[in-house]
């Protein structure tokens, strides 16, 4: 279907491919059932029917209520939505919000707005390993806490934080808590009932979905004002006219997901022992950023102590292999990376010298063979 | 089966289709990515980017893609607001807006903003003077619907943008989502518009775009904010497939315009042609409009019931607009116009594309006059 046969792509935390099977869910869609879902005639009410049975198939996939899922154009919109809003709902009772310094760009830019506004924010650094340290966290919560948002699993090490530990802790406390899913959607059970989350974000291209398309999990009984003023779509929560072949689509991926999840995971933890077998035996000079043993199986990120990541990039691409150093979404330019910053302190050599990569569904073991041997004669 | 709910949304052409297929399959790439997945589907993006930008006789730079018509009502208008707030809190719009626009308007009056919201004639047209009348030395945006999506009322931009060209500190903004295509837009440094928001899927485009044009110069605070994408100004990973889709689209919606903005006046003609002998009959667009949109009622009879008869002969039109199929507030564009309250609850609005027929209208005219001589029956006693 894709055309990789020359190319290694081992950037899926960047995004995904798009299923086939998405595809035609989205396809089919826009050829037959193209009425607006706010249109009361019956070509909007078959709209409707399928708006809302995707919702529930992606409510049921992390233990939510159909009602408690809004769809939104991706995951940037779902994290601002969830800090601004929430931020808001809540500044008659304090004006402290908590974060880490490892979030993604669409959660520290609303932030850094909020700051101009004059909250309060503290970002907790991780550690050595990648990992919060949740004494350090609870020494932070104070009595004018309102927010607290931490992501879900880290995009660029993939390290995965203890959201249910942090969502016990805050739910006793009435504060307002936040979780950036976008990196866990799809691969981790994510269950937002017994994690205590308030507010979730999710994102379909980063699971074999389209582009353009996200959710935010928002708790029943919980009001923050809406982002995207207009219409009355999404129980007026969000307006703008639904986008429902995309949003159909993202339900496809979930189903997808959700069917193939263990084999998924499996897979990864295959490749990414395969891969380090390979470095090793290649007799490559690498170390691991992080810790394995907390981190997803599809995302690994390497230092190579005698390359630049900037070289090793150009190089890379040059064989049309596809990784990259940091994330994607800081578009365009190659700067030290703020999650081994706040891992490995500002001076550290692996700021320079790292890079992510990311498996997916579509990755076999000759890709990873034939990545190391071009590594070896990179490196 | 008849579509004539164009303005609520569109179908998805197949040679657009076939576009979205093939971007998303062949271009998966993340546009900010640095290898050459990213690259090659960074130089798509720019490509559609510059084919939007030559259509609408503008600069690449001056584009903007979006998820919706919303989303660059929202963005513009708060974005605006945040940007210039230092140098004043006055607004100037029309009680006629879309609620993207209406609601942004609203919320910046609880923060604090004045807003002056100018009212319209019959014909759903603003007064020049009152225009004038309302501009003041703390005024920083300006903005107006160009076609109403309820009724098809075209502002007049020439002589807007003539009072505005003695202000050149004010945005001025316009919402073209229901008038690309279908009028003519002065866009362009040459012109006085800061900045439109257009809607992809209006124009058999797939939904989830949003186009938004800024000149050159003109500053807007973004309303997403992240990894930085489109300049910084719309983070949020690029939806490529539906960009290069729509950027087709709009390519085939400009091919042959005048041809087909004169098919849809015709279409439209045949209708008021048609239905202009029915004594129950009420117009609410004048002849003068958009040429794609009527609105109309059958007197005493809500317009509800109309959609609903008309959709058992498997029509499909819709009561004013789809985002706001309730009264009250969000109607308010008839009630604007003077239109009492009884009379806007008949309300029907009929909207063309250019894929429709007069076949379709004959049709279409033919169902109408049953339904018609059914439900004014009671009135014959
Ligand atoms: C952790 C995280 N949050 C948010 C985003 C933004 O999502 P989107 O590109 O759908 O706006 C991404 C990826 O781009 C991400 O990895
Ligand atoms: C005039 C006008 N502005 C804005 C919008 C909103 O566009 P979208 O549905 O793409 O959010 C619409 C359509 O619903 C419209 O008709």
């Amino acid at each position: 279907m894709i055309n990789m046969t020359a190319s290694i792509y081992l950037d899926y935390a960047a995004t995904t491919p798009m299923d086939i099977s998405v595809i035609e869910k989205m396809t089919d869609t826009m050829r037959n059932h193209y009425g607006n879902a706010s249109s009361i005639h019956q070509y909007g009410r078959n709209s409707k029917k399928l708006l809302e049975h995707a919702r529930k198939t992606v409510a049921e996939y992390i233990n939510a209520l159909p009602e408690e899922i809004i769809f939104t154009s991706g995951g940037t919109e779902s994290d601002n939505t969830a800090i601004l809003m929430g931020a808001h709902a809540r500044s008659d009772r304090g004006r402290h919000i908590i974060t880490t310094a490892v979030e993604h760009e669409a959660v520290l830019k609303p932030l850094k707005r909020l700051e101009a506004e004059g909250f309060e924010v503290t970002y907790l650094p991780v550690g050595i390993t990648g990992e919060l340290d949740f004494e350090h966290f609870k020494e932070a919560v104070r009595q004018d806490t309102i927010l607290v948002s931490i992501m879900s699993v880290n995009n660029e090490v993939g390290t995965i934080f203890p959201i249910e530990k942090i969502g016990a802790f805050l739910s006793e406390r009435d504060i307002l808590f936040h979780t950036d899913a976008v990196q866990a959607f799809g691969p981790l059970k994510i269950d937002v009932k017994k994690a205590k989350i308030d507010l979730l974000s999710a994102s379909a291209h980063k699971i074999y979905g389209p582009k353009g398309v996200g959710f935010l999990y928002k708790r029943k009984n919980i009001a923050i004002p809406s982002f995207m003023l207009g219409g009355n779509q999404e129980r007026k929560q969000r307006a703008g006219t639904e986008n429902l072949p995309a949003i159909v689509g993202f339900e496809q991926a979930v189903c997808h997901m959700k069917a193939n999840r263990a084999q998924f995971n499996q897979h990864a933890v295959n490749l990414r022992e395969q891969l380090i077998y390979e470095l090793n035996h290649q007799a490559i000079n690498f170390q691991i950023n992080g810790n394995l043993s907390q981190q997803v199986p599809h995302i690994i990120n390497l230092y190579f102590p005698n390359k630049l990541a900037e070289q090793l990039l150009i190089q890379l691409d040059l064989k049309q292999i596809a990784v990259s150093a940091g994330s994607a979404c800081t578009a365009g330019s190659i700067k030290p990376s703020h999650v081994l910053q706040s891992m490995y302190g500002d001076q550290s050599d692996r700021l320079m010298h790292s890079i992510r990569v990311s498996m997916g569904a579509f990755t076999t073991e000759k890709d990873i063979k034939d990545f190391v041997k071009v590594l070896k004669e990179i490196v | 089966m008849i579509y004539f709910d164009n303005s609520a949304t569109t179908k998805v052409t197949p040679e657009v289709l076939k576009v979205y297929e093939k971007v998303s399959q062949r271009f998966f790439g993340n546009p900010s990515s640095l290898h050459y997945l990213g690259t090659q589907a960074h130089e798509l993006l720019e490509s559609a980017r510059a084919q939007v930008a030559q259509i609408l006789h503008v600069k690449p730079t001056e584009i903007y893609f979006t998820s919706s018509g919303t989303e660059g009502d929202n963005w513009l208008i708060k974005g605006t607001a945040m940007e210039k707030m230092r140098f004043g809190k006055h607004i100037i719009t029309t009680q006629i807006e879309h609620p993207a626009v209406a609601h942004s308007m609203d919320q910046l009056e609880h923060l604090g903003f004045e807003i002056t919201r100018l009212s319209v004639d019959k014909t759903g047209q603003i007064s020049i003077d009152e225009l004038k009348q309302a501009i003041r030395p703390d005024t920083i945006l300006a903005t107006f619907i160009a076609v109403n999506n309820e009724m098809g009322a075209i502002q007049p931009l020439a002589k807007i943008s003539e009072v505005l060209a003695e202000y050149p500190t004010i945005h001025l903004m316009i919402d073209a989502v229901q008038a690309i295509g279908k009028i003519d837009l002065p866009l362009g440094n040459d012109q006085r518009i800061d900045m439109a928001v257009f809607s992809g899927h209006k124009f058999h485009a797939p939904r989830g775009v949003g186009i938004v044009y800024l000149k050159e110069g003109k500053q807007v605070a973004p309303l997403l904010s992240g990894g930085g994408q489109e300049k910084g100004q719309r983070s949020s990973t690029e939806n490529l497939p539906g960009i290069v889709a729509t950027s087709r689209a709009l390519r085939l919606l400009t091919k042959d315009e005048m041809k087909k903005r004169q098919h849809l006046a015709q279409l439209t003609q045949k209708l008021r042609e048609g239905l202009k002998n029915l004594p129950y009959v009420q117009f609410f667009s004048t002849d003068k409009g958009a040429p794609h949109i009527t609105c109309l009622g059958i007197q005493g009879i809500r317009g509800e019931v109309l959609v609903h008869a008309l959709e058992a002969e498997e029509i499909y039109v819709s009561t004013t607009s789809a985002c706001s199929s309730r009264a009250g507030r969000d109607s308010s564009t008839l009630l604007a116009m003077g239109i009492v309250h009884e009379e806007a609850e008949t309300a029907i609005r009929i909207s063309f594309s250019e894929y429709n027929t007069m076949e379709e209208v004959a049709q279409f005219l033919q169902a109408f006059k049953a339904i018609y001589r059914q439900l004014t029956r009671i009135y014959e006693k």
